[in-house]
């Protein structure tokens, strides 16, 4: 609800203006608008053949998907609208029944350069088992503890592509919480916690205004970015006084990142590196590894990915991802038939305590706009000093399908 | 002094055709590649049609936007519509006429732009039986040729030339390709495997002229003699002169292809 009144009020009166501005500097033209809306509906199944850890958890659970999406573009495409809605209902778990505003933003569009104004999603980086450079979006890890889902940002985002690369200028306010599912659902802590009583290091509270820069260039072999954010940092640290009810704390931070693939034939090498400040900690972490393409194996259209990753992050066991040392070996299957037939698994194992993950998920499609996925997700053998330690028992299997329109 | 005529004729037929023959291959490649430049710009709407062995159809939507290089290879930009689950993905690929091209795929549903492996050339496009390769930039540098002879095809007075791909990743040994005699056009490709077996056959029909110099097919067939699978390419909308730049090209005109 504060996320849209934020929108109203702040970005939409700008874009009306920004608009009206390039409007009064054309002659009279048609208004020709072109618009697209598609978007998904989802079923999902879950099943967790371990036992709950703890009270009012459940076996298994339902849950329904639908993401609308509107695309509107005038001024011969130099301008745009894009809004990707997304809203989840669930069985049990009232925490994870929500909506979010993945995307809402304006863009106009001038020969090299671009300027959003709105909601969006930015993505950075290379690496597959951990994104530790993304550092834009909230994750919304009410749909996954793997923190690959993300929450939409609002921001003012100017882009820049000059013949060396691109320059992208961030300026963001509201800062958006992690939130865990509720009581009812799995993959959660143990504890409650109360985002009504979460603090910021920042005496804006969540609406710092935070900046980030990044110069990205592909050139060659190589795709390569650096990136510098300053502040309101996404991980929360938690704090309680009585050890029941926790509530987040947000600290101010400076991250400078670098991510770099060379692509040489069959065989992608990939690194990220961050190096984070803060009054209580500085961090560094990084992932570095490859993945090898074995394409059209036999001339049967099937290509094999083999991938293998090493994370590290000196904040060890207080992450939530839990990848502070820890290996990933991970395969891709693409079929390429006419159902686009894809595979991919992996484990993590920690090269301390082995504590052991894995996830397989394969996806079909039916026909022309049906999909059916299946995912395994589990853990074994999780050392008690893990964040990890507190799902140990959520390993489970989900099958959904996906209509799309 | 007859007799000097007559070798002196005699000769020079043998020398003329001798090098005629040693240069046609390369030479008729490159009067292909010279009859189609300066085309600078252009952009297409594609309806791909697959077919089975048991006769079933499946078809998918895409449209793409394309721009000449001097000095290198085209740029292409292709945006997939259909099937639904995959509308709004987006390829982007730099053609280089020497070393293996670049090329980069936009997920939506991740945001993220993938490096796509240059090796991949032999591999299936889109569950077709079109590969990469086949698809991509036919740049003059990627093979080199052989002549063979005149043959009829379509209807057309034709050179048959042989080529070799250039590239140890191709899925290809060779490929015959028939050229129209008069404009140099593509009437027919046959692509023989690492094997040497024949493994498809690709018929260009429906030909439009554009800007009265270029011809572009608006049917393209491809029949895989191995599975019996066929895919089939059509085209509308070609456009040309679309006033396209290097901006048009770059990783966030890539993230906003629509």
């Amino acid at each position: 609800m504060c996320i849209k009144i934020v929108v109203w009020i702040v970005f939409v009166p700008i874009l009306f203006q920004i608009n009206e501005c390039l409007a009064q500097n054309k002659s009279i033209q048609e208004p020709k608008i072109y618009s697209e809306i598609s978007g998904y509906f989802r079923i999902d199944y879950r099943y967790f053949p371990d036992s709950a850890l703890y009270p009012r958890q459940h076996k298994s659970y339902f849950s329904m998907v639908f993401q609308p999406e509107v695309y509107l573009e005038w001024n011969k495409g130099k301008q745009l609208l894009q809004f990707v809605g997304f809203a989840r209902i669930d069985q049990y778990d009232t925490e994870r029944t929500h909506a979010d505003i993945r995307e809402l933003y304006w863009q106009a569009i001038f020969k090299n350069w671009e300027l959003s104004v709105g909601l969006r999603k930015i993505f950075w980086g290379v690496t597959e088992s951990n994104h530790v450079v993304d550092i834009i979006n909230q994750a919304d890890a009410l749909e996954g503890f793997d923190l690959e889902k993300k929450l939409g940002q609002p921001m003012i985002h100017f882009s820049w592509s000059p013949s060396w690369g691109t320059i992208d200028l961030f300026a963001m306010t509201y800062h958006r919480q992690l939130k865990f599912p509720g009581q009812q659902g799995r993959l959660r802590p143990p504890f409650d916690l109360d985002y009504n009583n979460t603090s910021y290091e920042s005496e804006l509270d969540e609406y710092n205004p935070d900046l980030a820069i990044r110069w990205s260039h592909s050139f060659s072999v190589f795709d390569i970015g650096i990136s510098h954010f300053h502040g309101t940092s996404r991980s929360p640290l938690f704090e309680s006084s009585d050890g029941i009810t926790f509530s987040a704390f947000y600290e101010l931070i400076n991250q400078t990142g670098l991510d770099i693939q060379a692509s040489t034939g069959p065989m992608f090498w990939k690194a990220e590196i961050i190096y984070r400040v803060s009054k209580r900690k500085n961090i560094n972490a990084f992932t570095v590894g490859g993945e090898y393409t074995f394409s059209n194996i036999f001339s049967s259209g099937i290509d094999i990915g083999l991938i293998a990753e090493y994370n590290f992050d000196n904040r060890g066991q207080e992450l939530i991802t839990g990848l502070d040392d820890d290996f990933f070996f991970g395969s891709r299957l693409a079929i390429n038939d006419r159902q686009s037939t894809d595979l991919i698994g992996g484990i993590i194992i920690d090269r301390n305590n082995q504590t052991l993950r894995y996830f397989i998920e394969a996806n079909r499609r039916l026909g022309d706009s049906w999909k059916i996925s299946l995912e395994v997700s589990g853990f074994d053998n999780v050392a008690d000093t893990e964040f990890l330690y507190l799902i140990r028992n959520d390993s489970f299997a989900q099958f959904s399908l996906t209509k799309f329109f | 002094m007859k007799t000097a005529l007559k070798i002196s004729t005699v000769i020079s037929i043998i020398i003329i055709t001798a090098f005629a023959r040693v240069i046609t291959g390369l030479e008729i490649a490159q009067e292909a590649e010279k009859s189609d430049n300066g085309w600078i710009s252009s952009s297409n709407i594609l309806t791909m049609t697959l077919t089975n062995r048991k006769g079933q159809k499946t078809t998918r939507h895409m449209h793409g936007y394309f721009m000449e290089v001097e000095g290198d290879g085209d740029m292409s930009m292709t945006i997939f519509d259909t099937p639904v689950d995959v509308k709004g993905t987006a390829s982007m690929i730099y053609t280089h006429k020497i070393g293996d091209d670049d090329q980069w795929l936009y997920l939506p549903a991740i945001g993220r732009v993938k490096r796509i492996s240059s090796s991949n050339k032999s591999g299936p496009f889109m569950g077709s039986e079109f590969a990469f390769e086949d698809l991509s930039s036919q740049e003059l540098e990627k093979y080199t040729y052989k002549y063979i002879s005149e043959e009829l095809m379509n209807g057309e007075e034709c050179y048959k030339v042989e080529r070799y791909p250039v590239s140890k990743t191709s899925g290809y040994k060779r490929n015959i390709v028939w050229y129209n005699k008069s404009n140099y056009r593509f009437e027919k490709i046959e692509f023989y495997d690492r094997k040497d077996d024949l493994l498809k056959s690709l018929m260009y029909s429906n030909f439009k002229l554009y800007l009265s110099k270029y011809w572009r097919a608006s049917t393209m067939k491809m029949v895989n003699h191995q599975n019996g699978k066929e895919t089939l390419l059509e085209f509308s909308e070609i456009k040309f002169g679309i006033n396209l730049t290097k901006d048009d090209f770059s990783q966030n005109a890539l993230k906003r292809a629509k």
